[in-house]
């Protein structure tokens, strides 16, 4: 009789064994596929996004904002495109975002994935958007390969560029192969850039020389131990701030002789 | 004809709302139709009524984000129309790879591969495992865990917005089902259909087994996808309970001894328990 209950219980704990193993071979399998196939540096997202983990873990792919792309320029993610599975993106070299002024993507997303506010605000109880606020990506140029700055003229992107003279600027210069001719520079300033990749797009080199990468990978990050004292607003954080009082070091009564001969004995 | 249609009626019918749900999403995204809009994960009814797919948004509520008010009152316009009607009734007059899988079993019952095939045998109970699973990986990587890999989500967004390689997971849950396991993908692992016979068990609508017409006969068994859901088979006059039926109609169709209905919830408890 004793011996019976020993053998239930035994099977009883292997069997339980043997589920929690089969679950945990499952549960690793599977979480290190999607810990590696939502891993995307590189995916560029729709006007609106949220930062990407937020956005990944928000994003139900339902494709709202495809299909309210008048441009055909957003993407579902299909197996094999090696992007988070299902989840909205674009190429700007294939169709660039055309920022249409009510961003017609952003209010049919359910879950807030992409953030409405974040394009809009309210003035006088509407909510009124402003594509300038997008902040898809940032165009960065490939000095190299530029053919504006190998001294040919071309300005493709900055024609392109829907935030002309402020997302990109021409800057001029002198060529100094020829000394007599000018150069002017494609330059872009990631205060303004929204990453749309209208400039990408319209690149006349072979693969583009100005492309748009998402901003957390192109830009750097200065970090809080630089103050730029000259200007008002950022010398202001130093307020309060321990260490950073003058010290004085009281000038010395020795005699510079003194001073250089010290320590060292001549005997 | 009308013997084609007394046979195969529900069968018939699920195509044509499969397949025209499929159509009126295709409409959506190629033609502008604005009936149906997004795909089974999330989407919009005539550019009005949000809809979502409640156990995608269980898992992004897993992940600890907070969905906007659309995907919530979708999820729960969708859960409560499952909760009245059935829920695995998505699995069997909705869901896009319930084609592949019933054709997978057409095929097994065809060539009697029952008969000669290696069995192997595994837990209908697996698909909750799953769901559970799916929560708990949802928390941890911080993304929708299930909906990285659904076969579900990946077929029908697949057919409206461009396949890739997602045929490769179609054809697989069709050898799984055809050669591995039978109804291996619907009945036992995909947790999408867990979720629903959790959901559903309490709705009204309801297969009614009649017994003293029952020849056991046992053609009813035979088209079951959840076969476990008609234990009652021959033995007693009683409703199915199980929320894991997928009111597919199968039973219904096949029995000709007008042993088993449709029928609405028998809410007198006990009453028809008696054989």
């Amino acid at each position: 009789m004793e011996k019976r209950t020993d053998e239930g219980r035994r099977r009883f704990i292997v069997s339980m064994a043997q589920n929690v193993a089969i679950a945990s071979v499952g549960a690793f399998l599977w979480s290190a596929y999607v810990d590696e196939a939502k891993a995307a540096p590189l995916v560029l997202r729709p006007p609106g996004a949220r930062k990407e983990e937020e956005f990944i873990g928000l994003c139900i792919k339902c494709g709202l904002c495809v299909e309210a792309c008048p441009y055909d320029t957003l993407m579902l993610a299909k197996p094999g495109d090696h992007k988070p599975l299902g989840t909205p993106y674009f190429i700007p070299r294939d169709i660039p975002c055309y920022m249409c002024d009510d961003i017609p993507c952003v209010p049919p997303c359910p879950t807030g994935a992409l953030d409405i506010e974040s394009v809009s605000e309210v003035k006088g109880g509407e909510r009124v958007f402003d594509i300038t606020k997008m902040r898809m990506g940032v165009a960065i140029v490939d000095i190299k390969n530029c053919i504006a700055y190998w001294g040919i003229q071309c300005d493709a992107c900055y024609r392109a560029c829907p935030l002309l003279d402020k997302a990109i600027f021409m800057e001029y210069r002198q060529n100094e192969r020829t000394g007599k001719h000018a150069k002017l520079l494609p330059v872009v300033d990631p205060d303004y850039c929204t990453g749309c990749g209208l400039c990408e797009h319209a690149c006349v080199t072979e693969i583009a020389a100005i492309k748009v990468l998402p901003r957390d990978v192109a830009l750097g990050k200065v970090g809080e131990h630089y103050v730029k004292g000259w200007e008002k607003s950022d010398e202001a954080r130093l307020k309060g701030s321990k260490g950073i009082e003058t010290t004085v070091t009281p000038r010395s009564n020795k005699s510079p002789e003194e001073s250089l001969n010290e320590g060292i004995d001549f005997e | 004809m009308s013997r084609v249609w007394k046979k195969y009626r529900y069968l018939i019918l699920r195509r044509f709302t499969q397949i025209s749900l499929l159509g009126l999403y295709l409409a959506g995204n190629y033609l502008g139709w604005k009936v149906l809009q997004g795909n089974l994960s999330s989407s919009k009814l005539f550019d009005t009524v949000p809809l979502a797919d409640p156990y995608a948004v269980l898992q992004i509520f897993a992940t600890g984000s907070i969905v906007a008010f659309d995907a919530l009152l979708g999820a729960i316009i969708v859960a409560l129309f499952y909760m009245v009607v059935g829920g695995r009734a998505f699995c069997s007059w909705v869901c896009p790879l319930n084609m592949v899988t019933d054709l997978a079993n057409y095929l097994r019952r065809k060539f009697k591969l029952d008969k000669y095939e290696k069995k192997w045998w595994a837990s209908r109970n697996i698909r909750y495992w799953v769901m559970g699973l799916s929560f708990v990986l949802s928390f941890i990587l911080g993304t929708a865990a299930f909906e990285m890999v659904s076969p579900v989500s990946i077929t029908h967004r697949g057919i409206i917005f461009g396949m890739g390689f997602g045929w490769a997971m179609i054809v697989t849950i069709f050898l799984f089902d055809l050669f591995i396991l039978k109804n291996g993908w619907c009945g036992h692992i995909c947790p999408l259909g867990g979720f629903y016979s959790i959901i559903g068990k309490y709705n009204i609508v309801r297969v009614e087994h009649n017994q003293p017409n029952c020849t056991l006969c046992m053609k009813c068994k035979e088209v079951c996808p959840e076969k476990e859901v008609l234990f009652m088979i021959g033995k007693k006059s009683m409703q199915v309970k199980m929320g894991e039926c997928t009111l597919c109609g199968r039973c219904v169709e096949v029995c000709d001894d007008d042993a088993l209905h449709f029928r609405l919830r028998d809410f007198a408890k006990g009453e028809k328990d008696v054989s």
